[in-house]
């Protein structure tokens, strides 16, 4: 049976060596391309004729655009709408790599804690930074919630502060963690197929198919929580709790 | 003991996390249930909060999950 973490190799196409850094085109950034690519094209031939009344690919292109701006509008509220475009490319970017990975034989960008790691630090640092602007040092008010009884603040404050600071964490490893365990356990039950055989493999191939309708599933969920979460830090970091 | 055998156990052990997430989703999707029987007009504006509890407590068993395997295949 082969491994099941074989799957989250990362293998070097093209290798390109930049004074010493190795800056390789790997599998991941081949597939991240990709996405990136396939979500291009849908927007802009999907748009290309502007009907008033939407084709498909125009409708899904559409569709997926008044999604996320309802979104962004509902949960940023005020001063929200110059960072649609941010959040619209962050959902399309997650929803892109989570479901090209679930193609046989492909890989999954999302999967690897770097990539995860690199957007959730990218939103937690644009999110303070923007606090800071906007509030200056005010914004430490964000950490003692009004009408909090005195005799609690010691207790709650570094709570607060904890939990804001774990946020690029949990950010990060919630789509990571989702991405690998699926991967794992498709490989996994496919591998049972093979391992039990012709006469008993049909069930763990019901099995699997199942699972494999999962995973569909929290591919999309984990690209819309992500994009979620951060319209909520965004709203966080305008508005402070009001 | 030997590490090898530290680590399995260790993984085991933290697989128990999940549990909490079962009984996290559960409760979410009780609530849900419940309410859109009372109340079933109301239920449809409710449901992005539905999933983002589900992804929301998903994500702490994951977190138990993630310490299993980084002990099987990391450490």
């Amino acid at each position: 049976m082969h491994n099941p973490m074989e799957q989250f190799e990362i293998k070097r196409l093209i290798p390109l060596y930049l004074g010493g850094l190795d800056v390789s085109y790997t599998n991941a950034a081949l597939w991240m391309t990709i996405a990136i690519a396939l979500m291009a094209f849908i927007f802009v031939y999907g748009m290309r004729r502007q009907a008033l009344v939407p084709g498909r690919l125009q409708g899904v292109a559409e569709t997926g655009y008044e999604f996320i701006a309802k979104m962004v509008s509902d949960n940023v509220g005020e001063g929200g709408k110059k960072y649609f475009p941010f959040v619209l490319t962050l959902f399309l970017f997650v929803l892109g790599c989570n479901a090209l990975g679930l193609i046989p034989y492909s890989f999954t960008p999302t999967s690897h804690i770097i990539v995860t790691f690199a957007m959730a630090a990218f939103v937690f640092i644009g999110v303070t930074i923007i606090a800071f602007i906007k509030h200056g040092l005010h914004f430490f008010s964000f950490f003692a919630p009004k009408g909090v009884p005195l005799w609690l603040m010691p207790i709650l404050v570094p709570i607060e502060v904890i939990s804001y600071l774990i946020r690029p964490l949990t950010l990060s490893v919630r789509l990571f963690a989702n991405m690998l365990a699926g991967h794992i356990m498709l490989k996994v039950f496919a591998g049972f197929v093979i391992m039990v055989g012709i006469l008993f493999g049909w069930l763990p191939l019901i099995f699997t198919s199942a699972f494999f309708a999962l995973e569909v599933l929290v591919a999309c969920l984990q690209a819309y929580v992500f994009a979620i979460l951060t319209c909520l830090y965004l709203n966080d970091a305008l508005h402070l709790h009001h | 003991m030997d590490p090898a055998a530290a680590k399995m156990i260790g993984a085991g052990l933290a697989s128990i996390a999940l549990a909490g997430a079962g009984v996290g989703i559960g409760n979410i999707f009780a609530a849900y249930i419940s309410g859109s029987f009372r109340n079933p007009e109301q239920a449809p504006r409710v449901f992005a909060n539905v999933i983002l509890g589900f992804a929301l407590a998903e994500a702490t068993g994951l977190f138990g999950l993630v310490v299993a395997l980084l002990l099987l295949f990391v450490l």
